[in-house]
């Protein structure tokens, strides 16, 4: 079964704002077709497990309700790969700079 | 309550009014017109106040640094004897890392003197980590409401880090996917709280840019002994440039050219589910700037203090690929990592510096901080995830949402110029659709001359090729 996770835990919950048929009039199709989505992080009011809806109060202490999807709602991005472009990037300014190009005035 | 997309939607006006405490009627001069001018001075927010009540919170005063390597390169491309001095303002140094501190600054303020427990802004950008900041220094509940995740679920790096900036000042944050009804839960967020809209677009929010374009004014002339020719402005909703303008003048600086500067994404559509993880810049490019300059109130405000046209003297796109490229170049020849977002007028200043005189100074306008998720490495990760390709060559052959091409060497960086009466025959095309210009009286003609910083037969003839 899957874990309850105590009352009281920071969690981050889902919830449909607006169904495709209910969103504004002048989207584009390809947003027409989605529903409008909020994500929301605060503490659990009760013992809940993941794919349940729940309340959660936030930091400021509001009340919002939603599905449980995510129980451990870490920041995950990060500076990204080795970008090797830019090594080629940078040896270009760096000789333009030493040397000036073919344009150079 | 009904609290259905068309009954909050048209509940609206009443929102407003008390979400912003501001009765915007009492500028109206006519159907179309209003007093900018008496709307600007609205208060207690003379320039000299919004400087004390910016240094009381931590805000402004940031350092103008030359960047020498930068002016090297751009003599280097430029004819003999041109090639100005290019300054940058490092808004960065700020205390959330932008120059949105500026804004968020007189607009929390304003709350918190006028009773508001709470503020709330509608931004995926740095204005969000700015406001929260604020709200932070003076003790306000604050909520920030982010465009943020396609409809799988995939996020945009640069917007995820400002969500986690957000967090760290205290916020709470409220995330949502693609579309324009962000707006719609806005209000209705208005409504159940009662908190305080930090518009960026209300007068206290463009006051408090007037400051950077005092500060430029100011430092340009103790360190280089001269005005400065030009100051390039990164341009997205038009507050940054309307702001810096103002500051520019009210130090004595009506000559000074001012330039907006934005990310050229033609091709991308904005409210599209399917682009919103094509682009690399989440701000600054031509998705805000072009509709905000021709038809400013289409803001979350019944009027928007930012209304670029009335000082635009130049308006100039670069790439994404261009953007990087420079970005690049300032953390390896300049010593500084900043940006992306903040650096797309770094980028026409290499051009730009090339037609001056070289003991004239040109101003990059901005800095902003950068980090996780807002690295350039992260971006262009984020890019090829998405099938964009790298390239090395011609930037002017790049495609936006499909590939991101840096300069071969500095040659390559250019600006593409656009017509400022094109802009202009935009918002008249606007007003047309929302007034009846056949019955214009004598001052919503003073009032389009200033909306448009032309001649009324200059506007006459725009109207003429217009019908």
């Amino acid at each position: 079964m899957s874990k309850t996770y105590p009352k009281g835990s920071f969690v981050e919950i889902q919830s449909e704002i607006l169904p495709p048929g209910k969103r504004a009039n002048h989207l584009p199709e390809d947003t027409k077709a989605t529903p409008l989505t909020m994500k929301v992080k605060g503490f659990l009011q009760k013992p809940s497990k993941e794919g349940e809806t729940i309340k959660v109060k936030t930091v400021i202490g509001r009340i919002h309700q939603g599905v449980l999807v995510n129980p451990n709602p870490k920041h995950t991005h990060d500076f990204g790969d080795i970008i090797e472009e830019l090594f080629d990037a940078q040896k270009s300014f760096k000789k333009f700079l030493k040397e000036g190009g073919d344009s150079n005035g | 309550m009904d609290n259905s997309y068309n009954a909050v939607m048209s509940r609206r006006n009443q929102i407003m009014k008390q979400a912003i405490g501001l009765d915007y009627s009492q500028f109206s001069l006519s159907d179309l017109a209003f007093d900018y001018e008496k709307m600007m001075n609205h208060g207690e927010y003379s320039i000299d106040r919004i400087v004390e009540i910016q240094k009381n919170q931590g805000v402004g005063n940031t350092p103008l640094y030359e960047l020498k390597n930068f002016t090297e390169i751009a003599r280097k491309l430029a004819p003999a004897g041109k090639g100005a001095r290019i300054f940058v303002k490092d808004e960065a140094a700020n205390p959330s890392g932008s120059f949105k501190d500026r804004r968020a600054a007189v607009s929390v303020y304003n709350a918190k003197k006028n009773g508001y427990k709470g503020v709330i802004a509608a931004t995926s950008g740095n204005y969000g980590a700015a406001v929260a900041s604020q709200a932070a220094m003076q003790m306000l509940d604050c909520i920030i409401i982010q465009e943020a995740f396609d409809s799988k679920g995939i996020y945009q790096p640069e917007i995820m880090e400002k969500g986690r900036a957000c967090e760290t000042y205290g916020a709470e944050v409220i995330q949502l996917s693609v579309g324009p009804e962000l707006f719609y839960v806005f209000l209705k967020t208005l409504e159940e709280t009662g908190y305080f809209n930090a518009s960026l677009y209300s007068p206290f929010g463009i006051a408090g840019i007037e400051t950077l374009g005092l500060e430029i004014a100011e430092q340009c002339k103790e360190i280089a002994g001269r005005k400065p020719s030009k100051v390039i402005v990164t341009h997205a909703g038009g507050g940054n440039l309307t702001g810096t303008a103002r500051g520019l003048q009210k130090a004595g600086c009506s000559d000074t050219e001012v330039i907006g500067a934005s990310i050229d994404l033609t091709g991308l559509h904005m409210a599209s589910d399917n682009d919103f993880n094509k682009k690399s810049f989440t701000t600054g490019h031509t998705g805000f700037s072009v509709p905000f300059t021709t038809w400013p109130d289409r803001a979350d405000v019944p009027k928007n203090a930012a209304r670029p046209l009335r000082y635009l003297d130049r308006f100039v796109t670069v790439s994404q690929g261009e953007a990087f490229y420079v970005t690049e170049m300032l953390a390896k020849l300049e010593g500084m990592e900043r940006g992306p977002a903040g650096n797309t007028s770094l980028a026409a200043a290499i051009k730009i510096a090339q037609e001056m005189e070289q003991d004239e100074v040109l101003v990059v306008q901005e800095t902003e901080y950068t980090g996780a998720g807002k690295h350039i490495n992260a971006q262009l990760s984020f890019a090829k995830e998405n099938g964009i390709e790298i390239q090395h060559g011609d930037p002017a052959e790049n495609v936006p949402g499909e590939n991101i091409i840096f300069p071969k060497d500095p040659s390559l960086i250019n600006v593409k110029e656009h017509s400022i009466d094109k802009l202009r025959n935009t918002y008249l095309k606007n007003i047309k659709k929302n007034f009846d210009i056949n019955d214009l009286r004598d001052v919503d003609w003073k009032f389009l001359e200033q909306e448009l910083n032309c001649t009324k037969s200059h506007i006459k003839t725009l109207l003429g090729k217009e019908s």
